[in-house]
C-alpha cells in the first residue's frame, strides 16, 4: 500500500472480473464521498503498486463524472511486478492512483477515426469508441486478438455494431488495413494501440498509402522506449559523485537506487515528471515529452528513458 | 457608474512593479492575492454585485451581434465540458444559490439550479434538445466571465469556440479558428522575448483539472465593457473626447481595466478553457489608494511607444498622467 501524493486519488477496489484468460478487470471507486474526475478518451491512471512504483493502465469505463473507474490488466509474468500486484487485489483493498491523464486523445476536427487495437492494446480504444458513439463521430474499429484473448470484444460489439471488424492474426490485420488505408476519406486520423511490432507495421502501411505523419497516432501498451543501451555514468554536479548506469537499467533507476529522490510517474518518457537539468554531455533523447527546441538546447533530459550519448552526462543534482 | 468600497477592496490591481512589460505571468489559482486595498482571487468564477447588470449587457450585445458567440462543429463536446465544469465550480463556491445534482448515477442527466436567476433546469449531458440554448451560451448567461475554448491538436492550440462580449480592442469573430500563436501575432516585443511561445508550451502541458491565472490590463473610457473592434465606431471617439475634454473629468471618465484570466484544462474534451473576467475602476477610485495611484503613474510614464500603441493608449495616456499629477495626489 502506497500513500497518496498531493495530486493523487485515494481509490478502493469495488469490483473484480476476469474478462478472459490472464486479463482481469478492476473497478475502482472513491474511498470517500464525491464524484471522480471526468476524463478524455485514451486516458490512463498511474496506479501505485509499491513504494515509488507506478504502472499506467487505460481507463475503459464511462467518462463523464463517473462513479467508478475501470482498468483491464493482463498478467505479465515477465514484468516488474505491477500486473501481478493488480491480479492479487481483492474487493475492499485501497489503491492510490494519479488523476486521469491522456497522451492519446482523439483529434477533435478529424473527419473520420480509424481505431486499431491489438491484444490488450484494446483498452484505450474502448474509451475512444465510447466517446465516438456519444459525440456521433464518424469511426471504424479493428480489433485483432488471439483466440480466446478477447477482452472487451462484447463492449466493442455493443458500442460499434457494424463498424467493428475482429481479426485473428497480424497478417489478417495487415491485409485488411492495406485495403482500408487507401479507401477511407481524406481528413481521417488513424489511432493504433498494441505491441510495438503491430504499431510499426500499421504505421508504415499508412505511410506507404500516403498518409501524413500528423494523422497517425500510436500508444504502445508496453514501455516503448527500451531503457537499455551502452553503459555510462552520471556525474552529480553538487556532490561530484559518479553514478554508474548499467546497460539494462535506466538513469532514473540508477539514481533512485543510490537514494537520490527524483520525482517520477510514467517511466515512459511521457509525463514529464522526472525532468532533470543537464550541465554537460551529449544526450540520447528517447522521450516524447521535450520539444525539439528543448532537445536542441541540450540542458534537460528525462532520465526514465533517455541516456548519455558518450560515457558520461553531468547533472544538476 | 457608482463605486463602493467593495469595488476597491476586491479590485485586482495588476501592477507588481513600477514598470510593466509582457511576461509569462502565470500563477496557480486558488490563492488570494493581497493588494494595497484588500485582495482578490479567492475564486475562479467570481460573482459580484454587478451580476445582473453585466448579464443584461451580455444579452444585449449577443442579440445585436450573434458573432460574439461561436462554436466550430468539432468543439461541441468542449462546450458541454465547459458548461459542466463551470456548473460544478459555481455549485462548490456558491452553495447557497447554485446547485448541480445528478438525477441518476447511471445516465448523464443532471438538474441545475441557479437561484440568483430563478433557473431550475434538467438536462442530459451531450443532448442539445434538453437545453434552451447551446451549452456555452447557456452557462455564459449565468457568469460574468467571457469564455474562449482552445482545442489542442497537431502540437498547437486553436481558438475554436467561445462567448466573448467584453473584448478589449480585439474581435473574437475575427480570431475564431486561429491558432494561439496567430492570435498573439500582433503583440509587440513578445516574439523576440519568446513570451508567447513559452506560454503556449506551458498551456499545452496543463494536466486535466490543473488551472493557472494571469492578469492583463488596459484603459477604457466611460466604463464600457464592450470595446470590441466591431463596435469601434461607438467607443473609439470617447478617447478623443476625453483627451479634448476638461482635465477634471478624467478621474470619473477614465478607467483602469484589469482582466483576470483563468486557464483551466477541461477534463473530458482536453480543451483549455480561457476565462476572461473584466474589472473596471475609475481613476478617481484608484486615487483613493495612494500606492495604486503612484504605481499607475510610474507604469504609464514608463510604457514604451509600441506597447502604448498596441494597447490603444496613445490619446489617453497624456490625460491620465496629467490627472494623476493634478488631482490624484501623485508627485511625478
Amino acid at each position: 500500500m502506497t500513500t497518496a501524493g498531493p495530486n493523487e486519488l485515494p481509490l478502493r477496489v469495488t469490483g473484480l472480473r476476469t474478462l478472459c484468460e490472464g486479463i482481469r478487470e478492476v473497478t475502482l471507486g472513491l474511498a470517500g464521498d464525491g464524484v471522480l474526475p471526468s476524463f478524455a478518451p485514451g486516458s490512463h491512471l498511474a496506479v501505485g503498486w509499491a513504494d515509488g512504483e507506478r504502472n499506467s493502465y487505460s481507463l475503459t469505463g464511462p467518462m463523464v463524472e463517473p462513479r467508478h473507474y475501470s482498468i483491464s490488466v493482463r498478467h505479465d509474468r515477465a514484468g516488474r511486478g505491477g500486473s501481478a500486484w493488480v491480479h492479487s487485489l481483492r474487493v475492499g483493498d485501497d489503491v492510490v492512483a494519479s488523476r486521469p491523464r491522456s497522451a492519446f486523445a482523439p483529434v477533435a476536427d478529424a473527419r473520420h477515426h480509424v481505431l486499431v487495437a491489438g491484444g490488450i492494446g484494446v483498452t484505450p480504444i474502448v474509451s475512444h469508441v465510447r466517446a465516438a458513439v456519444m459525440w456521433q463521430r464518424s469511426f471504424e474499429v479493428v480489433y485483432v486478438h488471439r483466440p480466446g484473448a478477447d477482452a472487451h470484444a462484447e463492449d466493442l460489439r455493443a458500442l460499434a455494431r457494424d463498424r467493428l471488424t475482429i481479426l485473428r492474426s497480424g497478417p489478417e490485420l495487415l491485409a485488411h488495413m492495406k485495403a482500408r488505408l487507401f479507401d477511407v476519406p481524406l481528413g481521417a486520423h488513424l489511432y493504433v494501440c498494441g505491441p510495438e511490432g503491430l504499431i510499426e507495421a500499421v504505421t508504415s502501411a499508412a505511410l506507404d498509402a500516403g498518409w501524413h505523419r500528423q494523422r497517425l497516432h500510436a500508444e504502445p501498451f508496453a514501455s516503448a522506449a527500451a531503457a537499455g543501451g551502452a553503459p555510462f555514468a552520471a556525474r552529480l554536479g553538487r556532490s561530484g559523485a559518479l553514478v554508474p548506469v548499467g546497460a539494462e537499467t535506466s538513469l532514473l533507476e540508477a539514481l533512485l537506487a543510490r537514494g537520490i529522490a527524483v520525482p517520477n510517474l510514467c517511466r515512459q518518457g511521457v509525463c514529464g515528471e522526472c525532468k532533470l537539468t543537464v550541465r554537460g554531455g551529449g544526450i540520447d533523447h528517447r522521450d516524447t515529452y521535450l520539444t525539439d527546441d528543448e532537445r536542441a538546447a541540450g540542458d534537460a533530459m528525462m532520465p526514465c528513458v533517455s541516456r548519455a550519448v558518450g560515457d558520461r552526462v553531468e547533472l544538476e543534482l | 457608474m457608482i463605486y463602493r468600497n467593495a469595488d476597491i477592496e476586491n479590485y485586482p490591481f495588476p501592477f507588481p512593479r513600477d514598470q510593466y512589460r509582457y511576461s509569462t505571468n502565470l500563477e496557480p489559482t486558488g490563492r488570494r492575492n493581497a493588494s494595497a486595498a484588500g485582495g482578490w482571487g479567492d475564486r475562479r468564477v467570481d460573482i459580484d454585485r454587478r451580476y445582473r447588470s453585466e448579464l443584461d449587457e451580455r444579452a444585449r450585445i449577443l442579440a445585436a451581434d450573434p458573432s460574439r458567440s461561436q462554436c466550430l462543429p468539432h468543439m461541441v463536446p468542449a462546450c458541454w465540458d465547459a458548461m459542466l465544469t463551470l456548473m460544478r465550480e459555481l455549485a462548490a463556491d456558491y452553495p447557497a444559490t447554485m446547485r448541480l445534482d445528478r438525477i441518476s448515477p447511471d445516465d448523464n442527466t443532471f438538474r441545475w439550479r441557479n437561484d440568483l436567476l430563478g433557473i431550475d433546469d434538467t438536462f442530459t449531458f451531450g443532448d442539445p434538445a434538453t437545453l434552451p440554448t447551446a451549452p456555452l451560451d447557456y452557462i455564459c448567461g449565468q457568469i460574468q466571465e467571457d469564455v474562449v475554448l482552445l482545442d489542442q491538436r497537431a502540437g498547437q492550440l486553436w481558438g475554436d469556440a467561445g462567448v466573448v462580449t467584453f473584448a478589449a480592442n480585439w474581435s473574437f469573430g475575427f480570431d475564431i479558428g486561429m491558432s494561439f500563436l496567430q492570435i498573439h501575432g500582433p503583440v509587440p516585443r513578445v516574439h523576440s522575448e519568446k513570451v508567447i511561445t513559452r506560454a503556449h508550451e506551458f498551456l499545452m502541458r496543463l494536466e486535466p483539472g490543473q488551472s493557472f491565472r494571469r492578469t492583463n490590463w488596459s484603459l477604457t473610457v466611460d466604463g464600457k465593457l464592450d470595446t470590441a473592434t466591431e463596435t469601434y465606431r461607438e467607443w473609439g471617439r470617447d478617447r478623443r473626447t476625453l483627451a479634448e475634454g476638461p482635465l477634471d473629468e478624467v478621474g470619473d471618465r477614465l478607467f483602469l481595466r484589469t482582466e483576470v484570466q483563468h486557464l483551466i484544462r477541461l477534463p473530458h474534451s482536453g480543451a483549455v478553457m480561457f476565462l476572461i473576467r473584466t474589472y473596471l475602476l475609475p481613476f478617481a477610485a484608484i486615487a483613493t489608494v495612494d500606492a495604486w495611484a503612484d504605481r499607475l503613474y510610474r507604469v504609464l510614464e514608463d510604457l514604451p511607444h509600441d506597447m502604448t500603441e498596441y494597447k490603444g493608449l496613445e490619446r489617453t495616456r497624456g490625460p491620465a498622467l496629467r490627472w494623476l499629477a493634478t488631482f490624484g495626489g501623485v508627485t511625478p
